[in-house]
Protein backbone atom coordinates (compact mmCIF):
# COMPACT_ATOMS: atom_id res chain seq x y z
CA UNK A 1 0.00 0.00 0.00
CA UNK A 2 0.94 3.46 -1.04
CA UNK A 3 0.20 6.24 1.77
CA UNK A 4 1.84 9.14 -0.55
CA UNK A 5 0.19 9.82 -3.43
CA UNK A 6 4.02 9.69 -5.17
CA UNK A 7 3.89 8.71 -8.80
CA UNK A 8 -0.05 9.30 -9.14
CA UNK A 9 -1.82 12.20 -10.77
CA UNK A 10 -5.72 12.99 -9.75
CA UNK A 11 -6.07 14.64 -12.90
CA UNK A 12 -4.34 12.10 -14.88
CA UNK A 13 -6.22 8.93 -14.07
CA UNK A 14 -5.01 5.75 -15.65
CA UNK A 15 -6.63 3.68 -18.07
CA UNK A 16 -7.80 0.91 -14.97
CA UNK A 17 -9.51 4.27 -13.31
CA UNK A 18 -11.67 5.40 -16.10
CA UNK A 19 -12.93 2.17 -16.73
CA UNK A 20 -13.96 1.60 -12.98
CA UNK A 21 -15.41 5.09 -13.03
CA UNK A 22 -17.30 4.61 -16.54
CA UNK A 23 -18.73 1.12 -15.31
CA UNK A 24 -19.59 2.43 -11.98
CA UNK A 25 -21.70 5.01 -13.49
CA UNK A 26 -23.44 2.25 -15.53
CA UNK A 27 -24.06 0.32 -12.18
CA UNK A 28 -25.18 3.14 -10.47
CA UNK A 29 -27.58 4.00 -12.98
CA UNK A 30 -29.05 0.47 -13.47
CA UNK A 31 -29.53 0.49 -9.55
CA UNK A 32 -31.29 4.09 -9.63
CA UNK A 33 -33.76 2.05 -12.21
CA UNK A 34 -34.17 -0.92 -9.94
CA UNK A 35 -35.42 1.53 -7.09
CA UNK A 36 -37.71 4.26 -8.59
CA UNK A 37 -38.87 2.01 -12.26
CA UNK A 38 -42.87 1.70 -12.10
CA UNK A 39 -42.63 -1.97 -13.66
CA UNK A 40 -41.93 -4.64 -11.32
CA UNK A 41 -40.53 -7.06 -13.50
CA UNK A 42 -37.93 -4.37 -15.14
CA UNK A 43 -37.01 -3.24 -11.53
CA UNK A 44 -35.28 -7.40 -11.79
CA UNK A 45 -34.53 -6.72 -15.16
CA UNK A 46 -32.10 -3.39 -14.19
CA UNK A 47 -30.94 -5.34 -11.25
CA UNK A 48 -29.17 -8.19 -13.50
CA UNK A 49 -27.51 -5.02 -15.02
CA UNK A 50 -26.27 -3.59 -11.67
CA UNK A 51 -24.92 -6.87 -10.29
CA UNK A 52 -23.11 -7.93 -13.29
CA UNK A 53 -21.81 -4.07 -13.35
CA UNK A 54 -20.26 -5.08 -10.21
CA UNK A 55 -18.96 -8.33 -11.54
CA UNK A 56 -17.06 -6.11 -13.95
CA UNK A 57 -15.68 -4.02 -11.24
CA UNK A 58 -14.10 -7.09 -9.50
CA UNK A 59 -12.09 -8.30 -12.29
CA UNK A 60 -10.60 -4.40 -12.48
CA UNK A 61 -10.35 -5.15 -8.81
CA UNK A 62 -7.94 -7.99 -10.08
CA UNK A 63 -10.79 -10.15 -8.02
CA UNK A 64 -11.48 -13.11 -10.44
CA UNK A 65 -12.66 -15.85 -9.05
CA UNK A 66 -15.50 -13.33 -7.00
CA UNK A 67 -16.51 -12.00 -9.99
CA UNK A 68 -17.52 -15.10 -11.12
CA UNK A 69 -19.13 -16.42 -8.46
CA UNK A 70 -20.98 -13.27 -8.51
CA UNK A 71 -22.28 -13.85 -11.85
CA UNK A 72 -22.84 -17.20 -11.44
CA UNK A 73 -24.85 -16.98 -7.77
CA UNK A 74 -26.36 -13.50 -8.38
CA UNK A 75 -26.89 -12.72 -12.24
CA UNK A 76 -27.45 -16.66 -12.55
CA UNK A 77 -29.79 -17.56 -9.31
CA UNK A 78 -30.82 -14.88 -7.17
CA UNK A 79 -32.44 -12.83 -9.89
CA UNK A 80 -34.44 -15.80 -11.27
CA UNK A 81 -35.57 -16.70 -7.51
CA UNK A 82 -36.44 -12.69 -7.44
CA UNK A 83 -38.50 -13.27 -10.91
CA UNK A 84 -40.08 -16.43 -9.72
CA UNK A 85 -41.37 -14.35 -6.59
CA UNK A 86 -42.69 -11.62 -8.59
CA UNK A 87 -44.23 -14.41 -10.87
CA UNK A 88 -45.60 -16.54 -7.94
CA UNK A 89 -47.17 -13.00 -6.45
CA UNK A 90 -48.81 -12.84 -9.42
CA UNK A 91 -47.56 -9.14 -9.67
CA UNK A 92 -49.14 -6.62 -12.41
CA UNK A 93 -47.02 -6.69 -15.49
CA UNK A 94 -47.37 -3.18 -16.68
CA UNK A 95 -47.44 -0.31 -14.84
CA UNK A 96 -48.09 -0.48 -11.09
CA UNK A 97 -48.23 3.19 -9.81
CA UNK A 98 -48.68 1.92 -5.99
CA UNK A 99 -44.93 0.61 -6.07
CA UNK A 100 -43.86 3.48 -3.89
CA UNK A 101 -45.25 3.72 -0.27
CA UNK A 102 -46.28 6.90 0.76
CA UNK A 103 -43.16 7.54 2.49
CA UNK A 104 -40.78 7.77 -0.01
CA UNK A 105 -39.93 11.58 0.25
CA UNK A 106 -38.91 10.57 3.67
CA UNK A 107 -36.69 7.79 2.09
CA UNK A 108 -35.03 10.29 -0.22
CA UNK A 109 -33.98 12.29 2.12
CA UNK A 110 -32.78 9.13 4.43
CA UNK A 111 -30.98 8.31 1.82
CA UNK A 112 -29.44 11.86 0.85
CA UNK A 113 -28.26 12.91 3.47
CA UNK A 114 -26.98 9.13 4.39
CA UNK A 115 -24.97 9.46 0.81
CA UNK A 116 -23.84 13.16 1.56
CA UNK A 117 -22.24 11.90 5.17
CA UNK A 118 -20.42 8.65 3.90
CA UNK A 119 -18.98 10.04 0.30
CA UNK A 120 -17.60 13.09 2.96
CA UNK A 121 -16.43 10.97 5.37
CA UNK A 122 -14.65 8.02 2.53
CA UNK A 123 -13.40 10.84 0.33
CA UNK A 124 -11.75 12.75 3.25
CA UNK A 125 -10.64 9.63 5.11
CA UNK A 126 -8.48 7.46 1.68
CA UNK A 127 -7.70 10.72 -0.17
CA UNK A 128 -4.21 10.15 -0.68
CA UNK A 129 -4.32 6.07 -0.54
CA UNK A 130 -4.16 3.93 -3.65
CA UNK A 131 -4.42 0.59 -4.29
CA UNK A 132 -1.66 -1.13 -6.17
CA UNK A 133 -2.80 -3.16 -9.24
CA UNK A 134 0.05 -4.21 -10.52
CA UNK A 135 1.74 -6.44 -8.10
CA UNK A 136 0.63 -10.35 -8.19
CA UNK A 137 -3.14 -10.76 -8.35
CA UNK A 138 -4.82 -11.28 -5.42
CA UNK A 139 -7.80 -12.74 -6.15
CA UNK A 140 -6.91 -15.43 -8.59
CA UNK A 141 -8.87 -19.01 -8.51
CA UNK A 142 -5.77 -20.42 -6.88
CA UNK A 143 -4.91 -18.13 -4.23
CA UNK A 144 -8.40 -18.05 -3.02
CA UNK A 145 -8.78 -21.73 -3.47
CA UNK A 146 -5.24 -21.93 -1.23
CA UNK A 147 -6.49 -19.37 1.47
CA UNK A 148 -10.12 -20.86 1.04
CA UNK A 149 -8.82 -24.35 2.22
CA UNK A 150 -6.10 -23.35 4.88
CA UNK A 151 -7.49 -20.75 6.82
CA UNK A 152 -11.31 -20.96 6.28
CA UNK A 153 -12.50 -24.50 6.54
CA UNK A 154 -14.37 -23.96 9.23
CA UNK A 155 -16.38 -21.08 8.30
CA UNK A 156 -17.02 -22.77 4.92
CA UNK A 157 -18.39 -25.97 6.38
CA UNK A 158 -20.14 -23.74 8.99
CA UNK A 159 -21.94 -21.93 5.79
CA UNK A 160 -22.64 -25.28 4.07
CA UNK A 161 -24.84 -26.66 6.93
CA UNK A 162 -26.57 -22.82 7.24
CA UNK A 163 -27.58 -23.24 3.70
CA UNK A 164 -28.89 -26.84 4.23
CA UNK A 165 -30.82 -25.31 7.11
CA UNK A 166 -31.63 -22.93 4.75
CA UNK A 167 -33.16 -24.77 1.97
CA UNK A 168 -35.07 -27.22 4.35
CA UNK A 169 -36.39 -24.00 5.80
CA UNK A 170 -37.60 -22.76 2.87
CA UNK A 171 -39.07 -26.03 2.18
CA UNK A 172 -41.05 -26.12 5.09
CA UNK A 173 -41.95 -22.72 4.85
CA UNK A 174 -43.68 -23.53 1.11
CA UNK A 175 -44.89 -26.65 1.44
CA UNK A 176 -49.02 -26.79 1.31
CA UNK A 177 -50.10 -29.27 3.81
CA UNK A 178 -53.43 -30.89 3.61
CA UNK A 179 -55.69 -28.44 4.89
CA UNK A 180 -53.93 -25.71 3.17
CA UNK A 181 -54.40 -27.48 -0.10
CA UNK A 182 -58.00 -27.57 0.55
CA UNK A 183 -58.37 -24.10 1.42
CA UNK A 184 -56.79 -22.80 -1.61
CA UNK A 185 -58.78 -25.14 -3.60
CA UNK A 186 -62.08 -23.67 -1.89
CA UNK A 187 -60.62 -20.62 -2.42
CA UNK A 188 -60.40 -20.69 -6.02
CA UNK A 189 -63.15 -22.65 -6.66
CA UNK A 190 -64.74 -19.05 -5.63
CA UNK A 191 -65.94 -20.13 -2.09
CA UNK A 192 -65.27 -18.72 1.06
CA UNK A 193 -61.73 -19.43 2.58
CA UNK A 194 -61.30 -21.03 5.79
CA UNK A 195 -57.65 -20.27 6.96
CA UNK A 196 -58.47 -20.39 10.51
CA UNK A 197 -57.36 -24.56 10.94
CA UNK A 198 -54.99 -24.53 9.65
CA UNK A 199 -53.34 -22.18 11.54
CA UNK A 200 -53.97 -23.63 14.58
CA UNK A 201 -52.43 -26.51 13.19
CA UNK A 202 -49.56 -24.98 12.35
CA UNK B 1 -5.94 3.02 -8.58
CA UNK B 2 -7.64 5.23 -6.42
CA UNK B 3 -9.19 3.88 -3.45
CA UNK B 4 -11.62 6.46 -3.19
CA UNK B 5 -13.44 5.33 -6.47
CA UNK B 6 -14.62 1.98 -4.99
CA UNK B 7 -15.20 3.18 -1.88
CA UNK B 8 -17.43 5.75 -3.02
CA UNK B 9 -19.20 3.57 -5.99
CA UNK B 10 -19.89 1.46 -2.89
CA UNK B 11 -21.48 3.70 -1.07
CA UNK B 12 -23.96 5.20 -3.13
CA UNK B 13 -24.96 1.64 -4.03
CA UNK B 14 -25.23 1.31 -0.35
CA UNK B 15 -27.36 4.76 -0.22
CA UNK B 16 -29.71 3.77 -4.03
CA UNK B 17 -30.62 0.50 -1.64
CA UNK B 18 -31.38 2.40 1.47
CA UNK B 19 -33.91 4.55 -0.79
CA UNK B 20 -35.00 1.30 -2.16
CA UNK B 21 -36.11 -0.56 1.32
CA UNK B 22 -37.32 2.75 2.84
CA UNK B 23 -39.56 3.60 -0.52
CA UNK B 24 -40.42 0.08 -1.80
CA UNK B 25 -44.42 -1.26 -1.38
CA UNK B 26 -43.97 -4.77 -3.11
CA UNK B 27 -41.68 -7.18 -0.54
CA UNK B 28 -40.12 -8.45 -2.97
CA UNK B 29 -38.67 -5.02 -4.58
CA UNK B 30 -37.04 -4.62 -0.82
CA UNK B 31 -35.52 -7.93 -0.84
CA UNK B 32 -33.79 -6.51 -4.25
CA UNK B 33 -33.07 -3.43 -2.48
CA UNK B 34 -31.41 -4.89 0.10
CA UNK B 35 -29.24 -7.13 -2.04
CA UNK B 36 -28.11 -3.99 -3.38
CA UNK B 37 -26.89 -2.92 0.03
CA UNK B 38 -25.09 -6.36 0.18
CA UNK B 39 -23.71 -5.76 -3.12
CA UNK B 40 -21.98 -2.37 -2.11
CA UNK B 41 -20.55 -4.26 1.23
CA UNK B 42 -18.70 -6.79 -0.89
CA UNK B 43 -17.39 -4.13 -2.98
CA UNK B 44 -16.12 -2.33 -0.05
CA UNK B 45 -14.49 -5.64 1.38
CA UNK B 46 -13.01 -6.62 -2.29
CA UNK B 47 -11.76 -3.07 -2.40
CA UNK B 48 -10.05 -2.89 1.09
CA UNK B 49 -8.50 -6.68 0.65
CA UNK B 50 -6.97 -5.78 -2.83
CA UNK B 51 -5.26 -2.40 -1.06
CA UNK B 52 -4.47 -4.07 1.97
CA UNK B 53 -3.10 -7.53 0.56
CA UNK B 54 -3.92 -9.51 3.22
CA UNK B 55 -2.49 -12.80 3.35
CA UNK B 56 -5.41 -14.50 4.82
CA UNK B 57 -7.38 -12.76 2.07
CA UNK B 58 -10.20 -12.14 4.60
CA UNK B 59 -12.12 -9.85 2.32
CA UNK B 60 -12.14 -12.27 -0.34
CA UNK B 61 -13.29 -14.61 1.63
CA UNK B 62 -15.79 -12.90 3.62
CA UNK B 63 -17.39 -11.76 0.42
CA UNK B 64 -17.81 -15.53 -0.95
CA UNK B 65 -19.53 -15.95 2.76
CA UNK B 66 -21.53 -13.10 2.21
CA UNK B 67 -23.01 -14.00 -1.42
CA UNK B 68 -23.52 -17.16 0.05
CA UNK B 69 -25.55 -16.01 3.00
CA UNK B 70 -27.32 -13.56 0.49
CA UNK B 71 -28.77 -16.33 -1.76
CA UNK B 72 -30.00 -18.08 1.48
CA UNK B 73 -31.59 -14.85 2.63
CA UNK B 74 -32.82 -14.42 -0.69
CA UNK B 75 -34.57 -18.17 -0.36
CA UNK B 76 -35.96 -17.96 2.79
CA UNK B 77 -37.36 -14.33 2.55
CA UNK B 78 -39.52 -15.19 -0.98
CA UNK B 79 -40.39 -18.30 0.84
CA UNK B 80 -41.86 -15.98 3.94
CA UNK B 81 -43.24 -13.62 1.02
CA UNK B 82 -44.69 -16.36 -0.70
CA UNK B 83 -46.50 -17.62 2.37
CA UNK B 84 -47.98 -14.02 2.96
CA UNK B 85 -49.27 -13.89 -0.39
CA UNK B 86 -51.27 -16.73 0.01
CA UNK B 87 -52.71 -16.03 3.44
CA UNK B 88 -53.34 -12.35 2.49
CA UNK B 89 -53.27 -12.07 -1.11
CA UNK B 90 -51.43 -9.23 -1.05
CA UNK B 91 -47.48 -8.70 -0.55
CA UNK B 92 -47.76 -5.19 -0.15
CA UNK B 93 -45.73 -4.94 3.15
CA UNK B 94 -47.25 -1.52 4.14
CA UNK B 95 -50.62 -3.54 4.44
CA UNK B 96 -49.33 -5.64 7.12
CA UNK B 97 -50.34 -3.88 10.00
CA UNK B 98 -52.19 -6.36 12.31
CA UNK B 99 -48.98 -6.10 14.71
CA UNK B 100 -49.27 -1.89 14.89
CA UNK B 101 -50.55 -0.33 17.89
CA UNK B 102 -53.91 0.70 17.10
CA UNK B 103 -54.53 3.38 19.94
CA UNK B 104 -57.07 5.52 18.17
CA UNK B 105 -59.03 2.46 16.71
CA UNK B 106 -61.38 2.44 19.72
CA UNK B 107 -62.23 6.25 18.82
CA UNK B 108 -63.76 5.12 15.27
CA UNK B 109 -60.78 7.59 13.58
CA UNK B 110 -59.57 6.11 10.23
CA UNK B 111 -56.42 3.92 10.29
CA UNK B 112 -53.48 5.87 8.45
CA UNK B 113 -53.05 3.16 5.81
CA UNK B 114 -56.38 3.61 4.97
CA UNK B 115 -56.77 7.07 4.56
CA UNK B 116 -53.44 7.34 2.59
CA UNK B 117 -54.79 4.68 0.24
CA UNK B 118 -57.86 6.13 -0.47
CA UNK B 119 -55.98 9.56 -1.29
CA UNK B 120 -54.14 7.66 -3.44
Amino acid sequence: MTLAATGHGFLSPSGVEIAFVLVGIATLGAALLTVTTRQLVHAALWLVVALGGIAVEYLLLTAEFIAWVQVLIYVGSVVVLLLFGLMLTKAPIGRSPDADSGNRWAALTVALAAAAALVWVVVDAFRATWIDLDRAVQGSTEVIGRSLFQYWVLPFEALSVLLLAALVGAIVLSRRTGEGRAAAAALDNGAAPAPAPREEQR
Amino acid sequence: MHLAYPAVLAVLLFCTGLYGVLARRNAILVLMSVELMLNAVNLNLVAFDVWLRDTLHAGQALTLFTIAIAAAEIGIGLAIVLLVYRNRGSSDIDRLRDLAETTDAADGEPQPDTTAEAAA
